[in-house]
């Protein structure tokens, strides 16, 4: 009889690694403003990998703060000579205490790296997302198969293709000479990782949702580049997370200063305009785009805006307003608005919308969100704020 | 065990010549097993410390990554890996060609030798690799027991203060009661001298000043209170300290006994590092010149070797100083440049061509890898033309523009901030002081400052010593010239305070 070993070694390596993962997405999660912020995610398409840090993944000891002691090295060089591998010199902050992480040799961070769908993931599990409505003529769930569909060198334990696996490592240990069938007296056969086969399964989905987002951003004078870029940023992530509720996206590009034009994803998140606002063309532009293309019955509507609140007159006000009362909410899943606070605008617009809220019934004015984001801290908050709302 | 492959005949051939030199060049070690891997296994068992079975950790899987992928992206490779055991475990990598292979084995046999011979692993267990295995299996044991959850806090929290133990020093000993009774039988004789009948009582105030009987007094008290003191004395074992006074469950003490037994076991090599890889370095280029290099070998050889000691301008390389720290003091005692003479003459050129051809070198290094650790190597035998001739410099990071930047070159700085950083092997000097700290049970520590700690790590350090001790832990330490203390008691509870500078 040959007896078949697993060798703990791979075993605890596996479960170490599993570990390991774990803790990172754990890091993630704690530091997710970091993550939302970094700017290497925005524009990036599924599946291409970004390294990010891992903040605060390691095991703390007591340290002697190499900055401010010394060390011992060799080569050539003069007294005063900056020692070679370094980043420029750092100008101008005189005296700074830079207590940033990762600056002394031999101190790395570590870096993993994840994919946007990774992070994605990890980020949506964190925040609840809105419910789902079923709309539309194929939106029933019909039915969600399982099916055995491929191979794979790696997986879960559960996984493991036993009879493949241990035929796998009886070639190879017949190949390597290890083992001879002929002989009783073989050694055992070992497992190794290589031989490991494991069965991966497609689910099947029937069920189809149809969803739209009109984004719609203030590109007026008053909007600096800060503001826009913590717009396109909130808005990337909101574009992601919804990706993944809705089998089918679309979105619906509108910028506007005092009159609204759809453009599309290049021009929405690069765009740099100017002049005055009228926000009421965008709203006005918004009804149009739902009428003529997204039968309220059939799709799931998501309208964002993005502003800096400052908008060019009362009588502008009152026209959103208006907008708003008789189409947009009652016929989209959620309106949101989002002020992004900046330097020149008066911020007002939010005033505007809160008042009017006061007097809607409580059906209608639960579909208005509205969130100020101060800074690119409050990015997160702002997309909580925005996307918890369960409806 | 894992499945290694046996050395291929050829290799094996190479290990019995290379064996057989080493042997007869004086070398002196228990046998030797070598395992050829191919570098993904090689790489898991170097992330476990060179132990294939080792109690499970995520941190090891993060070491392990670091190898693999340095080594994927052709970064890193890892030469040799071999076990301080008897016998000795060593490891070969795959896909290296002979004449690597045959480097490598020469590397280890200096390695083996020295883990023989070398007093600071007179203590290290040699049968490690059964017993990393049995405290693995312990380990798993309580995981399955109490959860990964709950044993992994506590391994975090024993990992993160695994080097305060105390390497070099006899285990605790116990309040000595002498100057305690010293004290009391002064006092007592200042007690008898004053009822002496003998004296005249004019005299008492000048043989018992009231001074002195106050001071004596005062001093008696302090004995008195330091005996009842807990620790009667600062401990620098910290891990044996939790170990018998925090309170533990059964499966924790264990653990903590675990972590601590292990690091026992690597500590000497975190010590001797230098003067190992030196050693092992020396006799390897040694064999492979002398005995064991075909001529066409020579090229890949040399880049090899150099590859490995290779100078890095932040860092010394240790086996780059190691070896040409030996190679020097083989130099100077053959040529008999050491004494009084040879430190007292002052003419250059004379130094330059002292040659006793006293051919006492090899005897003198024998001599340094039996007695020698890393610090008192370097504090014996750094001298000022090897500091020169080796371009040896100090470096210190420069606020102003965020750089390191060299800043010195002279003989003294160097020694004394290498020694400064060999110094309790790089790791901060901290006592327990008291363990019912105002009476309240808590733990009050103290850093003995050889330089600032890093605070966000002393912070997380602290928690974890407050977790484990279950009550707030103090750390008096100094930050920019300022005594201060650290107080932990939670995550919302903790403060940084200065500190009166008390006598």
């Amino acid at each position: 009889m040959t007896s078949i070993q697993v060798t703990d070694m791979i075993r605890n390596g596996e479960r170490e690694k599993k570990r390991l993962n774990e803790k990172i997405k754990d890091k993630i999660k704690k530091n997710l403003k970091q993550y939302v912020t970094d700017e290497s995610f925005i524009g990036r398409k599924g599946k291409k990998f970004v390294r990010v840090p891992i903040y605060g993944l390691r095991l703390p000891r007591f340290v002697v703060d190499g900055r401010k002691g010394g060390g011992v090295g060799q080569g050539e060089g003069e007294v005063g000579e900056a020692l070679p591998g370094q980043g420029p010199p750092k100008q101008g902050k005189k005296g700074g205490k830079g207590q940033q992480a990762g600056n002394e040799p031999g101190d790395h961070q570590v870096e993993i790296d994840v994919n946007l769908d990774e992070m994605v993931e990890l980020i949506s599990e964190v925040l609840e997302l809105p419910n789902i409505e079923e709309k539309g003529k194929k939106s029933s769930i019909k039915s969600k198969k399982i099916r055995w569909t491929n191979l794979r060198k790696v997986g879960p334990e559960a996984t493991l293709d036993i009879r493949r696996t241990i035929k796998n490592s009886i070639v190879r240990n017949i190949i390597e000479g290890h083992y001879d069938p002929q002989k009783d007296d073989s050694p055992p056969i070992m497992i190794d990782r290589d031989d490991k086969r494991h069965k991966v399964w497609d689910e099947i989905l029937e069920r189809r949702t149809n969803a739209v987002i009109i984004a719609m951003m203030d590109v007026s004078g008053s909007m600096g580049d800060e503001q826009k870029d913590i717009v396109r940023t909130e808005m990337f992530w909101i574009e992601q997370f919804l990706k993944r509720q809705y089998d089918d996206l679309e979105i619906v590009y509108i910028i506007h200063d005092t009159q609204a034009k759809i453009v599309d994803h290049e021009i929405f998140y690069r765009i740099s305009e100017g002049g005055g606002t009228n926000i009421s063309s965008a709203y006005a532009l918004c009804e149009q785009v739902i009428r003529q293309k997204y039968p309220p019955n059939e799709w799931n509507i998501y309208p964002f805006h993005f502003s800096d609140g400052d908008n060019w007159s009362s009588e502008d006000d009152a026209l959103c307003v208006k907008l708003l009362k008789e189409y947009l909410l009652p016929n989209c899943n959620q309106f949101s608005y989002a002020q992004v606070t900046s330097k020149w605008g008066s911020g007002k617009f939010k005033d505007v919308l809160e008042r009017a809220m006061e007097g809607m019934d409580e059906r209608t004015s639960n579909k208005l969100v509205i969130s100020l984001v101060k800074n690119k801290d409050g990015i997160l908050d702002s997309i909580k704020e925005f996307l918890k709302k369960g409806k | 065990m894992i499945n290694a492959l046996d050395l291929p005949q050829e290799l094996e051939d190479w290990n019995q010549h290379i064996l057989k030199r080493a042997r007869e060049e004086g070398l002196d070690f228990f046998d030797t097993i070598f395992y050829m891997l191919p570098y993904s296994y090689l790489t898991e068992i170097a992330a476990h410390g060179g132990f294939p079975r080792r109690y499970q950790h995520w941190s090891f899987g993060m070491e392990h990554e670091k190898l693999k992928r340095s080594y994927e992206w052709g970064m890193g490779k890892i030469y040799e890996l071999v076990i301080n055991n008897d016998p000795c475990y060593a490891y070969l990598l795959e896909n290296n060609n002979l004449m690597q292979q045959k480097l490598v084995m020469a590397h280890v046999y200096g390695h083996c030798d020295f883990f023989k011979n070398n007093i600071y692993f007179q203590n290290t267990n040699k049968n490690m690799m059964d017993e990393m295995a049995n405290h693995a299996s312990r380990v798993d044991r309580y995981i399955r027991q109490f959860g990964l959850d709950e044993v992994e806090r506590f391994l975090d929290a024993c990992i993160s203060i695994q080097d305060h133990i105390s390497p070099l020093s006899m285990p605790s000993q116990s309040a000595t009661p002498s100057e305690e009774m010293e004290t009391e039988e002064a006092l007592l004789r200042i007690l008898k001298r004053k009822s002496n009948p003998e004296n005249p009582d004019y005299m008492d105030i000048f043989l018992n000043s009231k001074e002195y009987i106050e001071f004596k007094q005062k001093q008696l008290e302090e004995t008195v209170k330091k005996a009842q003191r807990f620790p009667a004395r600062p401990q620098k074992d910290l891990l044996y300290f939790l170990l018998l006074h925090a309170p533990l469950k059964k499966w924790q003490e264990d653990i903590l006994y675990i972590i601590r037994k292990e690091r026992y076991y690597f500590i000497p090599q975190g010590y001797t590092k230098i003067i190992n890889e030196g050693w092992a370095s020396y006799w390897h280029f040694k064999l492979m010149t002398e005995s064991f290099l075909k001529p066409e070998d020579f090229i890949n050889f040399a880049m090899d070797h150099s590859g490995t000691l290779a100078r890095h301008p932040h860092q010394l390389n240790p086996y780059l100083l190691g070896f040409t720290l030996l190679h020097d003091i083989e130099d100077r005692w053959n040529k008999g440049q050491f004494g009084r003479e040879w430190d007292e003459c002052t003419s250059r050129n004379e130094k330059l061509a002292w040659d006793k051809k006293l051919g006492l070198g090899r005897e003198k290094i024998f001599e340094c890898r039996l007695i020698e650790n890393d610090y008192s190597l370097v504090d014996k035998y750094l001298t000022e033309d090897f500091c020169d001739k080796h371009k040896m410099f100090k470096y210190n990071f420069d606020q102003q523009t965020g750089q390191w930047v060299i800043s010195d070159r002279s003989f003294e700085s160097i020694k004394n901030q290498l020694l400064e950083n060999l110094a309790n092997f790089g790791i901060p000097h901290i006592l327990v002081y008291d363990g019912n700290y105002q009476n309240r049970g808590e733990l009050y520590l103290k850093h003995h400052h050889e330089g600032d700690l890093r605070q966000d790590y002393a912070w997380d350090t602290l928690s974890n010593i407050a977790y484990i001790w279950q009550r707030p832990v103090h750390l008096e330490t100094f930050v920019d010239g300022k005594r201060k203390l650290y107080s932990y008691a939670s995550e919302d509870k903790k403060e940084l305070n200065d500190l009166e500078d008390q006598s």
